[in-house]
């Protein structure tokens, strides 16, 4: 018995409160599921106002997205799923106790999540210019784009399908800010975090015995990923093909 | 008998959670989840104060027909605090944060809650959301009404809404984070031999309430933050100007606010079965039935919220469907009202204050349940809505239900809380109190609703005035009655008699260890071998590791694998 307790106590990462190491695992792992259902029903209000409205306002939707950067928007997409595959392997590596890989693909993660951020940035730019910040979200810079005449094909004007009109392309806005400045703010947390990972696995925390922290924020940025992967479709893509009827 | 030898030390030297630490910051950083529930129960007590300061105006104003002691938008902004107050700084909070944080892991067995550091925090979340509402309510205050309907709340109210929404959103993820707390806990730190079956009915209702505050919290919070920007930015999803659907906004609300309902009253009856099954000595009837229960009211409670839009212009064959889901909702409320009497049946009943708290509860929360089917009939609902009616049917569950709970609980923990017994005189002569001054209240309320008596007026037709004079006349009962527990717990705290392990003489795990319980929870780590409700002679439910002959119990592992000790 003596030998079990000693066991058992030896880990310096294990809490006072758990039994052992496993257990404390367990507890991690879950909690970070837990939270993660309670992030889908955080972001489950906003996809139900887009479905909504996207049923109510077609038209706008679609000409309001038509004004979206398909390729940008795509290279994100890809972007965000290599830094999935990079997190995954980040997990590995820590599993196996492989320090050095465990950094490079940490660093790796931060440098797509980074760079994800940038290309927002960049898209954000694109719609203060053309003044398409909903309302008065930014002071001296209200919502006024200017719609383009049949056969113009200025791609910083509005392009209108159908019975679509100036306030329900600003609903959409609205929403397309809301969704992606969200999931945003949670990249930006997902990095900042995982540079704190970053700070604890160079000075070796992390290995076989002890590594719940990489994967459940592993759990966590992919998550955040998935988000993104439901986005990218609802706000790029549908009703793309009306632009050209 | 020869008693056996023990380790006990006087209750005065025993070190215990209260005296293992000193200081104002050894509070304050404390990480042990008896200690936050006490944090928790300060603070909310204070906002059941200023609630009820609240509820005192209100039921000034009423006393006379005319307006005359608050002015109409005073008194606007009065009845919308009072609601914000109480429920998003009481009710939400009050069982789970202050006794199911004391009590969830000492029910299972277990050393602490899963993530006791999240615990805390949540208390300081609860804490900012709470002052920054305070500051709404002294810069001017709100007068939305605790609905925050909109497009008054977005357009129209001059009031401090955003900061009000603030606060409450912010404080939403305390609740966030305890629920997280007790569904992780519950799943991963029950001691050896506690099985799903095993669980006090207390545990059941606590993972239950949890549910509702993961899955329901994160939508209020969406909805505020639109809410708010919506004043603030003028980016309309709720505003028709912009082609957006006011009553998006109530279906959101109330995807939240009706299961919130559960979120205060589960665990209040979860208290419930636990005072009828001890109060009567007597195994709980139809235990899985109590426990499944309240799973089925968590989920059917996601199902329900259409039935506060019956006049909204929601469509009829959703009033419909709506109406019938709030009916079958009932159904595991009656399953637990049923069950509990038939735990009474033949039980070897005793009257101590938490009982009468409990027999209070299923009185006043029966007529609160039956009501709310008045309520969920479609055409009577019309005649009802924003009526008195209403108001009395909601305090009756909530006041009649969840704060009758939460006293009986607190008495009945109170040995195990402070180590010190309430007096017995005192606690019943209160309990009496409230449950008469809440039947005065709210009771000419129903009647007066009935009758057609608008609510969120502040002048109303004189011939109501009978009613609101009983009213008011029993909220000072009510008030007194309230104020005495307060008076006598703190008093019992240093000058109550000494609580014994066992007070009652039960085989809750909670009471197999010291009054109060050591930081630790347990001498040693308990193994469970008996059922929730197995009641046995006093002698066999001794404090588990005080006796060292318990020692063995130390490996619980091996004895659970069978492998020789």
């Amino acid at each position: 018995m003596a030998a079990a307790v000693e066991h058992e106590v030896s880990h310096p990462a294990l809490q006072h409160h758990f039994d052992n190491l496993e257990q404390q695992r367990e507890a991690g792992t879950l909690g970070m599921w837990v939270f993660l259902v309670t992030e889908i029903m955080f972001f489950g209000g906003m996809f139900l106002a887009y479905t909504l409205y996207r049923s109510k306002f077609p038209d706008a939707f679609a000409s309001a997205s038509n004004h979206l950067s398909l390729p940008l928007g795509a290279v994100n997409t890809v972007v965000l799923i290599v830094s999935s595959l990079t997190m995954a392997l980040a997990v590995y590596s820590a599993q196996v106790g492989k320090r050095r890989n465990l950094i490079l693909f940490l660093v790796l993660t931060i440098v797509l999540g980074s760079a994800f951020l940038g290309i927002k940035a960049v898209e954000y730019k694109d719609k203060y210019v053309d003044h398409l910040v909903p309302g008065k979200l930014l002071p001296g810079n209200a919502f006024s784009p200017v719609v383009a005449a049949h056969g113009d094909t200025d791609p910083h004007k509005l392009h209108m399908i159908g019975s679509a009109t100036v306030k329900q392309v600003e609903m959409f806005y609205w929403i397309y800010f809301a969704m992606t400045g969200m999931h945003a703010i949670h990249m930006i947390i997902g990095v900042g975090l995982l540079l704190v990972l970053l700070y604890f696995s160079w000075r070796g925390r992390y290995g076989p015995e002890y590594h719940n922290p990489v994967e459940i924020l592993g759990l966590y940025w992919h998550f955040v990923d998935i988000i993104w992967i439901f986005l990218f479709p609802l706000l790029y893509l549908l009703g793309r093909h009306l632009m050209h009827a | 008998m020869q008693a056996p030898e023990t380790f006990e030390t006087p209750a005065a030297e025993r070190v215990n959670y209260l005296n293992a630490q000193y200081g104002l910051k050894s509070w304050l950083l404390t990480k042990d989840h008896k200690r936050i529930g006490l944090l928790y129960l300060g603070s909310i007590s204070f906002f059941f104060l200023i609630g009820g300061l609240y509820a005192m105006f209100i039921r000034l104003e009423l006393l006379t027909p005319q307006g005359d002691f608050l002015s109409s938008a005073t008194y606007n902004k009065v009845f919308t605090q009072h609601g914000i107050i109480m429920v998003f700084f009481f009710l939400i909070p009050s069982i789970p944060a202050t006794l199911g944080n004391f009590l969830v892991p000492l029910m299972i067995g277990a050393k602490d809650l899963a993530f006791p550091r999240i615990n805390l925090l949540s208390w300081y979340i609860y804490l900012l959301g709470g002052v920054i509402t305070i500051y709404a309510l002294l810069a001017g205050g709100i007068d939305t009404g605790w609905t925050f309907y909109v497009p008054y709340s977005t357009t129209f109210s001059n009031s401090y809404v955003i900061a009000t929404g603030a606060g409450i959103f912010i404080s939403g993820f305390s609740s966030i984070l305890t629920g997280l707390n007790f569904i992780v806990t519950i799943h991963t730190m029950r001691a050896p031999g506690m099985t799903w079956f095993r669980m006090p009915l207390f545990i059941w209702a606590h993972y239950a309430t949890s549910l509702i505050m993961i899955l329901g919290t994160p939508v209020i919070a969406i909805t505020i933050l639109l809410l708010a920007f919506e004043r603030l930015a003028h980016v309309g999803i709720f505003d028709p100007a912009n082609g957006g659907d006011p009553v998006l906004f109530q279906h959101l609300f109330w995807f939240y606010s009706h299961p919130a309902v559960y979120i205060m009253v589960l665990p209040g009856m979860g208290i419930i079965s636990e005072l009828i099954a001890n109060f009567s000595r007597k195994n709980i009837f139809g235990y899985s039935f109590v426990a499944f229960s309240s799973l089925a009211i968590a989920v059917f409670g996601f199902l329900v919220w259409g039935h506060h839009m019956f006049v909204s212009g929601q469509s009829v064959y959703a009033g419909m469907v709506f109406s019938f889901l709030s009916f079958a909702v009932a159904i595991p409320s009656a399953v637990k009202v049923f069950n509990w009497t038939a735990t009474l049946y033949k039980g070897s009943i005793s009257y101590d204050t938490p009982m009468l708290y409990a027999l209070g509860f299923i009185g006043l929360f029966t007529i609160g349940g039956m009501t709310g089917l008045f309520l969920a009939t479609l055409g009577v609902n019309v005649h009802t809505t924003d009526t008195y009616f209403v108001v009395a049917h909601f305090h009756y569950v909530m006041v009649g239900g969840t704060l009758l709970a939460y006293l009986g609980g607190l008495h009945y923990w109170w040995p195990k809380i402070t180590g010190r017994m309430y007096p017995e005189g005192w606690g019943r002569f209160s309990a009496l109190v409230i449950f008469v001054g809440f039947n005065l209240t709210f009771l000419p309320q129903f009647i007066a609703g009935y009758l057609g008596m608008p609510r969120r007026y502040h002048a109303y037709p004189p011939e109501f005035q009978v009613f609101n004079v009983l009213s008011s006349a029993g909220a000072s009962i009510l008030g007194v009655g309230l104020l005495i527990p307060l008076v006598y717990l703190i008093w019992s705290m240093r000058y109550g008699k000494r609580a014994e392990a066992n007070p009652w003489h039960l085989p809750g795990l909670e009471w197999r260890t010291p009054s109060p319980p050591p930081t630790e929870n347990f001498l040693v780590t308990p193994l469970v071998t008996w059922e929730a409700y197995e009641f046995a002679p006093p002698e066999e439910l001794r404090v588990i590791g005080m006796f060292k002959e318990d020692e063995s119990l130390e490996d619980a592992d091996a004895v659970i694998n069978g492998k020789p000790l």
